[in-house]
């Protein structure tokens, strides 16, 4: 991993995933380490993130390193027309690595190609965001002591939800079992159904909450976007049917644990906040660990 | 007394002759290889009876010889045209189009939010099906279905 961007969850092996795992779980031990001290990190928010953007930052500061960079390109010299090219070639003269996140597409493969740093890709448009997935791993991980044979259930816009598919690409190493639900509109993509299929792993797919919640060992919620419908009136038929209730959980397993990887609106009702097993809260903080074992790892520290 | 099998495209003397190539891609074909702007003769037919493919396209190009990057190009809309390098009237090589397991440069990445079609970047696909032809973008991981395909 030295030296090495992160720009895609497949850029690691199931291997990586542990290492990193296993020294996020170091950090949370012992979380202020100054190994970042004589490190200049770069972070460039080419659109806003604030979640993604301070779990860095956060996690920079605690490790005695300096943040140079801009919060959106309304205040960077990409609005006067620099190329990303140009921004990066710049940028890399400066910095020791880069933190990136980009509307579009490819953008930070791209960035990883011309910059002599490595970049961690902290979202590209609809299409990656490793340490989501990363912190993800990690939470269930912690939450379930293993990875391996979990029942999952993913729920809401999962044809669009980019955090859902690196999870479920990861995941596919540990011989999970997938349930899916959504709208008719938002299932699961075909190409990764069929991935899941090559590797021989079973899932189950439905419209709407039933009986299988009592098997989950994880439930991962995504939300359900009005844009993502072309008739406001299909958007009104589904829109209740994908929250989850406190009510809903009475039966569920002692080692549940819902996920999310926020922000919320409404998918997850604010009674469930409560619940033991409302873990989503706790997995933003488990960014923080996952992006120093990551950023670490990186720059040879670690 | 024998039938004279007639040639529907007449014969050349020397250059490369496409054949097999579908119905349905034989313009796509022709305005991949620019072969409007070249000088040199050229006859083809289409729609033409086949006895392997119900119809096909045939392009006769007189005097030139192709290059390996045009013969990738023919692949992506013909995976099955055939190659004879024509000399004398005889067919000196006969070869299979193939796709190579990369593409840079030939193809448009289909998601109009992918970096190269927003800055100057060179397109870059792995080829993870040949028939039909997949194409899965380096840059973006958007896959590029056969049907959707359009050459820069």
């Amino acid at each position: 991993m030295k030296n090495k961007s992160l720009i895609s969850i497949n850029d690691y092996s199931k291997e990586d995933y542990l290492e990193i795992i296993e020294l996020a779980d170091e950090f949370e031990k012992n979380p202020n380490q100054r190994l970042l001290e004589d490190k200049v990190i770069a972070s460039l928010f080419f659109e806003p993130s604030t979640r993604t953007r301070l779990s860095f930052e956060s996690a920079i500061s605690r490790l005695g390193g300096k943040i140079i960079g801009f919060t959106d390109a309304g205040t960077s010299s990409v609005k006067k027309g620099e190329s990303l090219k140009d921004t990066i070639l710049t940028v890399e003269k400066y910095s020791d690595l880069i933190i990136m996140r980009h509307p579009v597409e490819g953008s930070s493969r791209y960035a990883s190609e011309v910059s002599k740093v490595p970049v961690i890709n902290a979202g590209d448009g609809a299409n990656q965001h490793p340490t989501q997935c990363l912190l993800d791993l990690y939470s269930i991980k912690k939450t379930q002591e293993t990875l391996e044979n979990l029942n999952i259930i993913l729920v809401g816009d999962l044809k669009y939800g980019r955090t859902v598919h690196s999870l479920l690409q990861a995941m596919s190493n540990f011989n999970p079992t997938f349930t899916f639900i959504s709208p008719k509109l938002l299932q699961m993509p075909k190409e990764y159904k069929l991935m899941l299929e090559s590797k021989g792993l079973k899932y189950e797919e439905y419209t709407e909450f039933n009986d299988c919640i009592n098997k989950a060992d994880i439930i991962y919620v995504t939300r359900v976007q009005r844009e993502r419908f072309s008739d406001p009136m299909e958007y009104e038929k589904v829109k209740n049917s994908y929250i989850l209730k406190n009510s809903m959980l009475s039966d569920t397993k002692e080692n549940l644990r819902i996920l999310h990887p926020l922000p919320r609106v409404n998918e997850i009702s604010e009674d469930v906040d409560s619940n033991e097993k409302a873990y989503y809260f706790t997995q933003a903080l488990n960014g923080v660990y996952a992006r120093m074992a990551i950023m670490t790892k990186i720059l040879g520290l670690k | 007394m024998k039938e004279r099998k007639e040639k529907r495209v007449s014969a050349i003397k020397n250059g490369t002759v496409i054949d097999h190539i579908p119905s349905n891609s034989m313009f796509k074909v022709i305005s991949m290889l620019n072969l409007d702007q070249i000088e040199y003769p050229i006859t083809f037919g289409t729609n033409l009876k086949s006895n392997k493919d119900g119809t096909k396209g045939i392009i006769k190009i007189s005097d030139i010889h192709l290059d390996s990057d045009d013969l990738n190009k023919i692949a992506l809309v013909a995976p099955k045209a055939v190659l004879n390098v024509i000399k004398d009237y005889e067919v000196t090589e006969k070869q299979v189009v193939d796709l190579p397991d990369k593409i840079s440069g030939i193809v448009k990445c289909v998601n109009p939010k992918c970096i190269t079609n927003v800055e100057n970047v060179k397109t870059k696909f792995n080829v993870v099906s040949k028939k039909p032809v997949h194409l899965h973008c380096h840059y973006c991981e958007k896959i590029t279905t056969q049907d959707l395909i359009q050459t820069l």
